[in-house]
């Protein structure tokens, strides 16, 4: 096939290809997903996707834009509960809990499934507020020095706290856009989370604030499942261990990232990971 | 010829100058452009010829306006003087005042002169005959200026007078000028305010006035007349400004930001659609059916209330007025924090949200904080609305200065006061009529003060997102 490969052919390939390909179950998973279509009001944006997530694993979701990665990675901690007009359908299970149960708290659940956004979204309050913010609601630490310590550890582990602990009391917003996100991300697991949902953290920083927070998303792997969106496909080679393709709503191949961008199997894949077309 | 024509000539004028100015250029604007080539042609970049003729239409506008306009301001000077000495030449006195005796002859009609002193007509031939003069010699001197200044500017417009850098500099000035108006009213108001405030505590007492705790501004007519020691004591009067608009705000600030809140928060935006628009209809009520409201249906079934659990209320209370007050101005406060509310980021909800936090948490710790300036702002706005409302108060809350902090009790503030002091025939001198002037000067001094606070509270607390 040429490489201009026009959208209709890319269309008829793809309604050709029926199940994903690839491995996109695991045993013990962390997070299971069956089946799952999402509208927005009549737009399906979604098609049936199945996909496991394991535990302990940096999860890459790629694809060209408006794929549904992001849509996709909104349903795993609810988020699209805030636009009133979207709808989600499926089976998500979440430690073998249905995260889209009746009696299943969102809030809860977010408390479980962090989310680090794709623009720094830093508070507009000092740094220390900014990491207390989650403890604090949850009610996680008892005394004033507890917090002091989840706060100064979430900063380490985040490998900010050496640039900022003379300065805890400065505004958040005050920082680089790579300080930032990584602000965003001591936030996110000073609250102790499972799960880290990531979606592009990286998209808005320069090369060496992304190298940084690639490093640090190794680190986290540790005690963490990471699921992270991104558009680069370098970085989803460096950082995951599973990279799973969307295209169109629909989740294409599932593999070991390594065979993903050494030997995929779908015609789409490849034509995606050798940059003819995204 | 009157200013109109005058105005209409001299807009043809400018309409002219911009027609040639741009046909000056235009010729040279198409040679340049012509090319079979588009990519040639493409390349070719130009000043519009309309910016050509925006800056000939103003070379035949600015110069004759301006001398227009400084005609205008010295004519009747010179007529009043011209017409003096034309007087005195001929031997005409007068017993009244001169200014009054002008004020006659300029309001006198050709057509009814029949009765009238000779001399006076004679004055008003006088006068109308200068009037004429100038008014030809204005619309000479500004005509031909105009035409003089339009054959200069055509002369001027070449295709190397960089006229787009000229037109933006006439635009900039225009809109300063713009802005110069609306400050130096502003700044107008505040010295006249000020200069008659100064002439009333030439009568009475700064210290009076302001810690002065008795107000009753009725000056004896004649001297042997009961009461004619006139007080003007302030003080009941802030205080009774102060307590309206505490109670007002009480009601409206609560209201407002939790309405605003359910808007921008939780209500569907059909809903919002739709009660939007309904809450800020009680912005457009007039006022006096509040008052209405107030004295004939709130002041009763308060007092009824007090009445039932023993307390003695005033038929006309502070409270009253100030409940009826409070609800017209929740859509200042409601309407201003819920366009702010939303203007907060969805990315600071969803930071929020993604953490764990319910939307009650998301919108105390983060949204509120985040807009605060906006919601000061907005009760700032009900504030100034509330201290400055008379209709209501005249209606519901009376006249009598009381000294009281109870909002049982009758009380009147600070504008109805003034409202009281300058209505019906006044002479403008007496103490009466100025210290209207002074409570003005106060009240103005008040607002400002509150502002400035609320500008520091805002600096202070506000969390600045990007």
């Amino acid at each position: 096939m040429s490489n201009q490969t026009d959208k209709a052919t890319l269309a008829s390939m793809h309604a050709d290809h029926g199940t994903t390909v690839g491995q996109p179950f695991c045993d013990n998973a962390k997070l299971s997903t069956r089946n799952v279509d999402v509208y927005y009001a009549d737009n399906q944006a979604i098609h049936d996707v199945s996909l496991d997530i394991g535990r302990n694993e940096v999860i890459a979701l790629i694809g060209p834009s408006g794929c549904g990665k992001s849509t996709y990675l909104r349903c795993l901690n609810r988020m699209n509960d805030t636009i009133d007009i979207c709808k989600v359908t499926g089976q998500l299970l979440l430690d073998g809990q249905n995260i889209y149960a009746k009696n299943q708290d969102p809030v809860l659940l977010r408390a479980r499934v962090g989310m680090v956004f794709q623009k720094p979204n830093p508070f507009p309050k000092s740094i220390y507020d900014n990491v207390a913010y989650g403890p604090r609601i949850h009610g996680l630490t008892s005394n004033k020095a507890e917090l002091d310590d989840l706060v100064e550890e979430s900063l380490i582990k985040a490998g900010l706290f050496k640039e900022v602990k003379d300065r805890l009391e400065a505004p958040g917003t005050g920082l680089s856009g790579g300080q930032q996100q990584r602000l965003c991300i001591a936030r996110t697991i000073a609250v102790q989370p499972e799960v880290i949902l990531m979606d592009e953290p990286a998209s808005a920083l320069d090369p060496i604030a992304t190298a940084i927070i690639e490093e640090l998303i190794s680190e986290l792997r540790k005690n963490y499942t990471i699921v992270i969106v991104t558009h680069s496909m370098q970085q989803a080679a460096r950082v995951s261990q599973r990279t799973a393709y969307f295209h169109l709503g629909k989740l294409i191949e599932v593999g070991e990232t390594n065979q993903i961008f050494t030997n995929p199997k779908h015609e789409l894949t490849e034509k995606y990971i050798t940059g003819r077309f995204g | 010829m009157t200013i109109s024509a005058i105005l209409f000539l001299l807009v043809l004028l400018a309409a002219f100058s911009f027609f040639m100015g741009r046909q000056k250029v235009h010729a040279v604007y198409l040679k340049q452009r012509q090319n079979s080539d588009l990519d040639v042609r493409l390349r070719v970049k130009f000043t519009l010829p309309k910016y050509f003729g925006y800056v000939a239409a103003l070379w035949s506008l600015v110069p004759a306006l301006l001398v227009l306009m400084v005609i205008e301001i010295v004519d009747e000077p010179i007529i009043t003087k011209q017409l003096t000495n034309y007087m005195v030449q001929s031997n005409i006195n007068i017993e009244e005042n001169f200014d009054l005796y002008l004020n006659e002859i300029q309001n006198l009609d050709v057509n009814h002169i029949e009765g009238i002193d000779p001399a006076k007509v004679k004055v008003f031939e006088k006068f109308s005959d200068l009037n004429s003069i100038a008014s030809t010699a204005k619309s000479v001197v500004v005509l031909a200026l105009a035409i003089l200044m339009t054959v200069f500017g055509l002369k001027k417009i070449t295709v190397d007078l960089p006229a787009r850098q000229y037109f933006e500099k006439a635009i900039e000035i225009i809109l300063l000028l713009a802005a110069s108006i609306a400050v130096l009213t502003t700044v107008g108001i505040v010295l006249s305010v000020l200069f008659e405030s100064i002439r009333f505590f030439g009568e009475i007492p700064v210290v009076d006035f302001m810690f002065g705790t008795q107000w009753s501004p009725q000056t004896a007519i004649r001297p042997d007349q009961v009461g004619s020691s006139a007080t003007f004591g302030a003080v009941p009067l802030f205080i009774g400004t102060m307590l309206i608009s505490f109670v007002a705000l009480v009601v409206a600030v609560p209201l407002g930001l939790m309405s605003a809140i359910f808007l921008s928060e939780y209500a569907s935006s059909k809903f919002r659609s739709f009660a939007k628009p309904v809450l800020e209809i009680l912005a457009g009520i007039p006022t006096v059916v509040y008052g209405f409201f107030a004295a004939l249906t709130v002041a009763p079934f308060i007092r009824q209330l007090g009445e039932s659990v023993g307390l003695s209320v005033a038929s006309e209370s502070a409270l009253a007025a100030g409940l009826v007050m409070g609800i017209m101005i929740i859509p200042f406060v409601s309407s201003l924090a819920d366009d702010v509310i939303s203007a907060v980021p969805q990315s600071m909800r969803e930071g929020s949200l993604g953490l764990g936090a319910t939307k009650s948490e998301t919108i105390i710790k983060v949204l509120i904080p985040a807009a605060l300036p906006g919601i000061v702002g907005g009760v700032l706005l009900a504030a100034s609305r509330a201290i400055g409302e008379t209709m209501i108060v005249v209606m519901a809350a009376g006249l009598a200065a009381n000294l009281t902090v109870n909002p049982l009790n009758a009380v009147t503030t600070v504008t109805v006061q003034i409202v009281t002091l300058l209505t019906g025939d006044q002479e403008f001198d007496s103490a009466k009529t100025l210290a209207a002037f002074a409570l003005g000067l106060m009240l103005f001094l008040t607002t400002l003060v509150l502002n400035v606070i609320a500008l520091y509270v805002v600096r202070k607390y506000r969390e600045q997102y990007d």
